[in-house]
């Protein structure tokens, strides 16, 4: 029996104590394993995830402040199996891989603004958000020399506050979901709910919007998809952007460090899939070389 | 000259280059031959000249794009992208 085996059967077990039905893999991201069983399912956090500040975040989740924004755990308890950090959830229905044309972007925007109205004040206390410390791992793990992979680190090099660049500005202390995208959101009780507390945190809430962001501003998303998006957010008051006028402002910084972590991901896939980049990847190299004419204009005229 | 609905006295005005006889007892006013296409033609100018203008083209988005953003978008499927593996995988994972 492989190890996988193993952690597959302690999850098994776990899921027979919570669930309904007997258990079975669901597919996921490579590091993360999920298992359902009927009505719950139980994940293996990756290898390597710290305990103390997901316990944090569990209490987080539980709390009657974030009800109907957040999905409840079944049980605030993180366990472990084969060294893995394990919770368990309900079972919800993921947004339709199928038919990305139809995805729920008001409804997440909706979500994420009232995500963001919660005080954190209101809640147990809980660690930073993640969102900008993943940019410089996910861009450390390209290995190579191309031609691309300099755009992408030239373009990190220049983003305030992650790069070499100083910080601009205050950071925001909000409540953040700190990775949102579509994989984020499931039905659960007829109703789309937010899932996955892993970098549920205190931070800047403009980062929850950076990935459509990046995608409207590299030309992937729909311009259409992306007014939808920051329409319903700004109709539900959300706080990340003003109210009206320029968002750019508050986006800028989050969706260009978005983009330079999608461009060095997608990098990093291709080199390891011994392949050149797709056209979708070569999207996000474009903007990063744009991000870099960018901010050296910029900088330009700061200095003059 | 005469007023013919009343017989009163007519006194005859001149207004912007237009002939106006009007009767002093019933304030009924005549018009001479083509004096009232005058008018209706002045008017017409008039309204021209101080007509509200037309409507301003709607304004761009309220949000627009950033400077750094795609010049031309890549989106509506000249490539298909939608159904693109790595766009989708991209649109749902971490």
């Amino acid at each position: 029996m492989s190890e996988s085996d193993d952690l597959i059967g302690e999850l098994g077990r776990i899921g027979l104590r919570y669930g309904d039905a007997p258990p079975e893999v669901l597919p996921t991201r490579p590091d993360v394993v999920i298992l359902r069983a009927g009505s719950v399912v139980v994940k293996a956090h990756a290898p390597g995830a710290a305990g103390e500040p997901l316990a944090l975040r569990m209490r987080a989740a539980r709390h009657p402040a974030l009800r109907g924004i957040l999905l409840e755990p079944v049980t605030e308890e993180v366990m472990e199996a084969h060294g893995r950090l394990v919770t368990v959830w309900p079972t919800g229905v993921p947004v339709d891989h199928d038919a990305p044309e139809a995805a729920p972007w008001e409804a997440g925007a909706r979500l994420l603004a009232r995500m963001h109205a919660v005080h954190p004040e209101a809640l147990p206390p809980l660690p930073a958000s993640g969102g900008p410390p993943r940019v410089g791992e996910v861009v450390a793990r390209m290995k190579g020399g191309s031609a691309a992979e300099r755009v992408v680190r030239r373009a990190f090099d220049c983003l305030p506050g992650l790069g070499s660049a100083p910080a601009t500005g205050d950071v925001p202390r909000l409540l953040a979901h700190g990775d949102w995208h579509m994989g984020q959101m499931v039905r659960h009780g007829g109703e789309w709910i937010l899932i996955d507390a892993d970098d549920m945190g205190v931070g800047d809430p403009a980062w929850d919007l950076a990935r459509p962001a990046a995608w409207f501003a590299a030309g992937l998303l729909d311009p259409q998809a992306w007014h939808r998006f920051l329409g319903a957010y700004r109709a539900e008051g959300g706080c990340a952007v003003p109210p009206d006028g320029d968002p750019w402002e508050r986006l800028e910084v989050p969706a260009q460090a978005l983009t330079v972590q999608l461009a060095a991901a997608a990098v990093a896939t291709a080199a390891r899939q011994e392949r050149e980049l797709d056209e979708v990847e070569s999207v996000l190299i474009d903007t990063c070389q744009r991000i870099v004419k960018f901010r050296s204009a910029c900088h330009s005229v700061a200095t003059q | 000259m005469q007023c013919p609905k009343c017989r009163g006295n007519m006194r005859t005005y001149e207004r912007n280059g237009v002939h106006i006889d009007q009767c002093d007892g019933c304030r009924g006013i005549f018009l001479d031959y083509g004096e009232l296409e005058t008018l209706t033609r002045m008017e017409s100018q008039w309204s021209q000249q101080h007509a509200t203008p037309a409507p301003p083209p709607p304004p761009p988005p309220a949000h627009g794009a950033p400077g750094w953003g795609a010049p031309a978008p890549h989106y509506g499927g000249h490539y298909g992208h939608h159904r693109h593996r790595s766009w989708v995988g991209m649109l749902f994972s971490t």
